[in-house]
């Protein structure tokens, strides 16, 4: 049943199209809705529009980046539609503030989990104000009452006489109706699509190869470039000697733009080969001495001076609690996201336009990034987001989109600007290192007190700076001043702690390095109170009926305090994320001084689950993804550059480490929090504590590689 | 000009002797549906079959694919009806997807040279990256097309 994928050919057609139609335009909640066009026209902001041959196209406003929205999303508006999936087609959304997020401040963003919970009654509405119409529509035709009326599969019913109509047929009629304003929603019960089994839409053009992605986008006279960036964080191109690139075969232009130097050529070899033949001179800046070792030692240094310290949570009087005080310090790495698909862009920029092909989670950032590059208003730049080749946070930057305008200003023609895996390594927005300094205090079995400080660079600083408010950045304090528990006397602080490594979002930022200390520190004061770690958690989390839910639910399926094979034990972590709780119990061995991971069972509860595979897809994904990070992931800085160059010492999970994942989703109507990342943070400390019961060695540090050397 | 044959058809290519096969496939014939990763034959992103054999073709010289029968994903099937792909559809393996011609290439020359392979020939043979993580699925997807086939 899966609808055909969206192919170039698709794509091209969808983007252009005008075709008679039902042209929908609907606006987020607090809006005024959007003028209508009918006819054979299509207002350019719908979200739905229906063909006389019955296709439903969805607009979604979301990227698809493996996350299941472009199945996720237009199964809202087909539900309420009352559409059958089969005929569902959907168009990736412009850059356009008229499809802004109002949850994300009116900017287009994946990220945060959001998309499900912000499109949920938007899209919603949409299809049910689509299906009033065309429900009207027909009974204007046969002259009957509406609400004599039936909908399904894409037709309309009036079965008292027995007639019926297809969606299309009713498409150019329903267009010259007035749409209704607050059209009633489907109580749970009477979805058809939400909550049941349904096929992801984009399965077919992922088994076959011709699904599009960024670095298929092929543009008539389209050349390639690839572009030597500065090695050190800051430095800048002092001078350059191209005769050597210029002797590449196939190498036609090397020119020099803001960020390095571009090798323009006529296929993609060429501009690479044409790229390490480039001799520059670089001027390296006053970061050529920067490294991992000079970070942590500033890091420390502002920790103990508390230098720039806010306080961004704080209640009753966590410094005058007496009892048996456990203290820690956590220290996390600089990851890469290293998505599959290396960043790239395709540009073409023109006298008085811009059109940009890109895998982007950011539309209207990365219009802003084309017009930077082209020196154009924004309103003439165009983007085209394709499919992902992964996401992770990465292409919440708009960086690729920027060079690639200006090289193709520079050399007036389309081109194709494609990185290198080392150039994605070293060039990356680095989830940041962080200094975790904690502290608890336990009275009578009980965590009394907890403070938390934090030392990590800000990434929403530069990215959404609006966030920051008082000093504190709140993605830096994920699962931290919002983790879970209800300690009486509690105080967490926030160092900014600023230097020259990009920093960026990585996939629960920044969860998923402060739920590795908030959940190892649990289990530390869990044992020091002599308690079971779970049954200590629960204690904490009395107040919280669905976090209790999902932890009891997580034991049961697990077996926790069961016997376990020998020299397997197991960890246990939970964390709240942007509204969805995840949990995760890891049966863990040691093999050769690192931990062997041999079953995971997830437990998320993420309100109603609109697709439920999608949900326990991402689940699996999420975890493998914590994982594959927490066993061998680092990015260290010597002389100011990064040290890592591939997946050869970049390493990331493979199918021989990644265990058995088994996902049990809470049943629930409530609205739904997005699926995402929840499983992200969890998995780290889960098999941590597991580490803990297994060798009695207490792991502050990751990667595991490093942590247990 | 060099002459290779890719899904049957020949076809001459005006490239120097060096160039990755990968990059003649998708630069050249603008067969896309083989893809880049690492350039390192690290990641089995750009796996074909020469003669048969899932090789990563970042890093084969076109030069040595010459007079050999390449296949890559777009030979499969032109309906998603050949058993490896039917089995990733019945699985829901692809997230993101990037990957997955590559695993699908992969998986395929398991199965051709092992019928019925062990949970433990899955993985040895299955080296590719994915970030999506999707692992288990693509083992259970090998698992049922090797049923099926």
């Amino acid at each position: 049943m899966d609808a055909p994928a969206l192919s170039r050919g698709t794509f091209i057609r969808l983007t252009g199209a005008t075709g008679a139609g039902l042209g929908l335009a609907l606006s987020f909640p607090g809006c005024a809705p959007s003028s209508q066009s009918g006819g054979k026209d299509f207002s350019p902001n719908a979200w739905v529009r229906i063909a006389p041959d019955d296709t439903v196209t969805v607009v979604v406003n979301k990227s698809e980046m493996g996350q299941g929205v472009s199945t996720g999303l237009p199964t809202l508006v087909a539900d309420e539609l009352d559409a059958s999936m089969n005929n569902v087609r959907i168009q990736f959304a412009p850059a356009d503030p008229k499809y802004g997020d109002p949850g994300l401040g009116g900017d287009m963003i994946t990220g945060g989990s959001t998309s499900m919970p912000d499109s949920w009654l938007p899209l919603r509405a949409a299809g049910a104000t689509a299906r009033a119409m065309l429900v009207a529509a027909a009974a204007k035709q046969w002259g009957v009452d509406p609400a004599t009326c039936t909908t399904r599969d894409g037709v309309v019913y009036h079965q008292p006489s027995n007639r019926s109509a297809s969606y299309g047929s009713l498409a150019a009629t329903a267009a010259t109706l007035p749409v209704p304003t607050d059209v009633p929603l489907k109580t749970p019960d009477k979805f058809t699509l939400i909550g049941k089994q349904g096929r992801r839409l984009d399965l077919t053009g992922k088994v076959n190869g011709t699904i599009i992605y960024g670095i298929d986008v092929q543009v008539p006279g389209m050349v390639y470039a690839a572009i030597a960036r500065s090695p050190v964080f800051g430095g800048r191109v002092k001078s350059f000697d191209a005769t050597k690139a210029k002797a590449v075969p196939g190498v036609t232009a090397v020119v020099q733009v803001s960020n390095g130097v571009a090798v323009v050529a006529k296929n993609t070899w060429a501009a690479f080969q044409g790229k390490n033949a480039l001799q520059i001179v670089w001027d390296e800046g006053p970061n050529a001495k920067v490294s991992t070792a000079s970070l942590f030692a500033d890091a420390e240094r502002l920790a103990k001076t508390h230098n720039g310290e806010h306080v961004a949570a704080s209640r009753g009087n966590p410094d005058s609690i007496s009892g048996t005080v456990v203290q820690a310090v956590y220290r996390g790495p600089f990851l890469a996201h290293a998505t599959m698909e290396p960043m790239n862009a395709t540009a073409d920029v023109r006298a008085d336009s811009c059109e940009i092909w890109a895998p982007n989670q950011v539309q209207l950032r990365a219009r802003a990034a084309a017009a930077k590059g082209s020196g154009l208003p924004p309103e003439s730049c165009t983007i085209h987001t394709t499919y992902l080749g992964g996401g992770f946070g990465r292409r919440l930057e708009a960086d690729y989109v920027q060079e690639a305008a200006e090289v193709s200003k520079a050399i007036k023609s389309p081109v194709k600007v494609m990185w290198t895996r080392e150039d994605d390594i070293q060039h990356d927005f680095y989830r940041p290192m962080s200094l975790n300094v904690v502290r608890g205090v336990l009275s009578g079995g009980e965590l009394r007190s907890l403070t938390h400080q934090v030392v990590q660079k800000s990434w929403y600083r530069s990215w959404w700076p609006a966030l920051v408010k008082k000093g504190v950045d709140p993605g830096a304090m994920e699962d931290v001043t919002d983790a879970p528990y209800a300690i009486p006397n509690f105080r967490a602080t926030y160092i900014d702690h600023d230097h020259p490594i990009t920093a960026g979002s990585w996939r629960a930022p920044n969860a998923n390095w402060n739920c590795f200390v908030t959940e190892s520190f649990v289990d530390e004061l869990a044992h020091t109170a002599g308690k079971d770690p779970l049954a200590f958690r629960l204690a904490l989390l009395r107040h919280d009926p669905r976090a209790t839910n999902a932890l009891s639910v997580a034991a049961l399926k697990a077996g926790w305090g069961e016997k376990q094979q020998a020299g397997i034990a197991q960890g246990v972590a939970v964390t709240l994320w942007n509204g969805s709780y995840g949990v995760i119990v890891a049966d863990v061995s040691m093999q050769d001084k690192m931990p062997k991971v041999h079953r995971v069972v997830a437990v998320v509860d993420c309100g109603t689950a609109v697709n439920p595979d999608i949900v326990v897809q991402q689940a699996q994904s999420a975890t493998n993804f914590g994982l594959s990070a927490a066993l061998t992931g680092k990015i260290t800085i010597k002389g100011g550059r990064v040290e890592q160059n591939n997946f050869y010492d970049y390493t990331v999970l493979r199918m021989a480490d990644a265990p058995s994942i088994e996902v049990h989703v809470v049943p629930s109507t409530a609205k739904p929090t997005g699926i995402g990342e929840v499983c992200t943070p969890p998995i780290a400390p889960a098999v941590a504590n597991a580490i803990f019961r297994l060798t009695g060695k207490r792991v502050r540090e990751l990667p595991f590689s490093d942590a247990l050397a | 000009m060099i002459s290779i044959t890719v899904n049957g058809t020949s076809h001459d290519v005006d490239v120097p002797a060096d160039m990755p096969l990968l990059w003649v496939v998708r630069d050249e014939l603008h067969m896309t549906g083989t893809k880049f990763g690492c350039g390192v034959a690290q990641c089995g992103a750009c796996t074909m079959h020469v003669d048969g054999v899932a090789t990563r073709t970042c890093v084969l010289p076109v030069s040595q694919a010459v007079g050999k029968q390449i296949r890559t994903i777009e030979s499969l099937s032109t309906d998603n009806s050949h058993p490896v792909q039917r089995a990733w559809i019945a699985e829901q393996v692809p997230q993101c997807g990037y990957c997955q011609s590559g695993q699908i290439m992969a998986a395929v020359a398991l199965l051709q040279k092992t019928k019925k392979p062990t949970d433990d020939e899955i993985t040895q043979a299955m080296t590719n990256i994915c970030r999506c993580g999707t692992y288990g699925r693509i083992k259970s997807a090998i698992r049922r097309a090797a049923g099926e086939a």
